[in-house]
């Protein structure tokens, strides 16, 4: 069931090069081989206890291709980036490290590209980040010393110059693949695919959009995406995630930046005797109509405080065709195999 | 609120409240004539440099900076980055953005085109959109920029483009 490729000796070491890939892991092969690609996202937990990520992660088991772990979303304070990839990597997952430009100058980031390449981290995605403004810390101090673009360039030339910015040479380069986030939903409409096609041209190998419930303005980004040629050098994979109830969609609408949700959706949510499980049909809805949509790779799930509602999401969409990714039972199940045949 | 653009305050200059931008917002309407006379003034200057030359540089830094910095900040609201991005990104200064991004908007602008760090402030990089129409220069904007030298910061753009070595 799963492709021979995707599986390493033990679940948390890098998987066998292959070429024409610039990491050693698993999104990037389920990309590249064409499959459609689900990732989902977990916010950090608030805590050292590593059992809770655990916890938050049990929902995706055999769900999901890759999971973001996020970096201060929403410029809260959350446990590290890193520190969950590295987690998730010793539990055999394959995670999606989120770096903001929001909290680190460039020393600190490219320090902290080696640091998770070298803990097992093969995806990165580059972010600009919130502002303080809509987080727990508002008088913190913003860095943005880079921005996501400059940050693209800056880990391409690592890794393939085997470089730091300074010119000083790196000895063991960081083998990522390496996304950044793009907002169809947001102004200026028409500048979005030509700054999608900056960040494509720094560097940017997949792309994960912002949440998407106007599926009639996403096919009008992805037609100009297409005449551009950018779903041919990138990899798009596309945000969805349910709406709790009306209320809670108003509520995001109005506090949260860059979300952009259509009036329609939103009466819909009222109309229904159950708002949880029509934001769930929704975003079922929506992923089935980008499933179909040219260009798009994948999806990528944002459930807060809604994580249960993935695997069911996934499966009911049936965006997997019947393909499961990797899982820890299916690690124990083959092994079990292997030990009875030898 | 510690806000990112005061990373580039213009020096000399009393923090001034919010930048409610009417003359900024004036200078990208008028981009295209204000292209034209920068360009101008950029041939002039290219061409006077055997003169700066010879007057030194750097004797000339702090005088032609501060006029610089009076000129630019009173029509851009100008943060004096010494990396002058104006004629990429339509007239409209990316240093007034609150992440000081260089590259484009982020994916927080709000539906009506205003910042999402300041409500009341349209984003820097619409108004760049705009700009870049005016002057006709919208495949510009596509030029990746590369991460900001903070070294630069308040010294003489103009200097550099008489001496060849200015960015854009």
């Amino acid at each position: 069931m799963l492709h021979p490729d995707d599986i390493g000796p033990v679940p948390w070491a890098p998987l066998r090069p292959l070429p024409g890939h610039v990491s050693r892991g698993r999104l990037e092969r389920v990309l590249r081989r064409g499959e459609f690609a689900v990732t989902a996202e977990i916010n950090p937990p608030d805590s050292a206890d590593p059992d809770e990520i655990e916890h938050r992660i049990k929902p995706f088991e055999g769900w999901v291709d890759g999971i973001n772990a996020t970096d201060g979303s929403g410029a809260h304070c959350h446990m590290s980036s890193i520190a969950v990839s590295a987690l998730l990597i010793r539990m055999g997952y394959s995670p999606v490290t989120q770096i903001s430009c929001r909290d680190h100058n460039r020393i600190a980031i490219q320090g902290n590209v080696l640091g998770a390449a070298a803990l097992g981290v093969a995806n990165i995605l580059c972010l600009t980040g919130d502002g303080v403004q809509a987080g727990d810390h508002p008088e913190a101090k913003p860095v943005f010393d880079l921005d996501s673009t400059s940050l693209l360039q800056i880990i391409r030339l690592m890794r393939d110059g085997g470089r730091f910015l300074s010119g000083r040479k790196i000895t063991g380069p960081p083998q990522v693949f390496v996304g950044a986030a793009e907002n169809p939903f947001a102004p200026p409409y028409d500048f979005r695919p030509i700054r999608l096609a900056k960040k494509v041209a720094a560097g940017a190998q997949f792309i994960q959009t912002q949440y998407c419930y106007d599926v009639p303005m996403m096919a009008r980004f992805m037609a100009r995406v297409r005449d551009l040629g950018l779903h041919e050098r990138c990899f798009i994979l596309a945000g969805c995630g349910p709406l709790a109830s009306a209320k809670a969609a108003k509520w995001i609408r109005a506090n949260v930046p860059g979300v952009h949700i259509p009036d329609a959706v939103i009466a819909r949510m009222e109309g229904a005797k159950n708002q949880r499980a029509e934001g769930k049909r929704i975003c079922i809805e929506i992923i089935q109509q980008l499933r179909e949509m040219p260009g798009i790779a994948g999806v990528h799930l944002m459930a807060y405080k809604q994580e249960e509602s993935i695997s069911e999401i996934v499966h009911e969409s049936g965006v997997l065709r019947g393909r499961i990714p990797w899982h820890r039972d299916l690690v124990a199940r083959l092994q079990a195999v292997e030990t009875q045949e030898a | 609120m510690t806000r990112a653009e005061d990373a580039f305050p213009a020096r000399g200059v009393a923090r001034r409240p919010l930048p409610r931008g009417s003359l900024r917002l004036w200078s990208v309407r008028h981009a295209r004539g204000l292209n034209a006379v920068y360009r101008a003034a950029e041939r002039a200057l290219r061409a006077a440099h055997p003169l700066f030359a010879r007057i030194g540089y750097q004797r000339l830094e702090r005088p032609v900076a501060h006029v610089e910095r009076a000129v630019k900040t009173a029509l851009f609201d100008c943060r004096m980055c010494g990396q002058c991005l104006l004629s990429v990104s339509g007239m409209s200064c990316p240093m007034n953005c609150p992440k000081g991004l260089r590259n484009g908007p982020c994916g927080g602008v709000r539906d009506n085109g205003n910042c999402e760090v300041h409500a009341e402030m349209p984003c820097v990089w619409v108004k760049a959109y705009e700009g870049a129409q005016v002057m006709g220069t919208v495949p510009r904007l596509g030029e990746a920029q590369m991460a900001i030298d903070h070294r630069k910061a308040g010294r003489s753009a103009w200097l550099q483009a008489a001496r060849g070595d200015a960015a854009p």
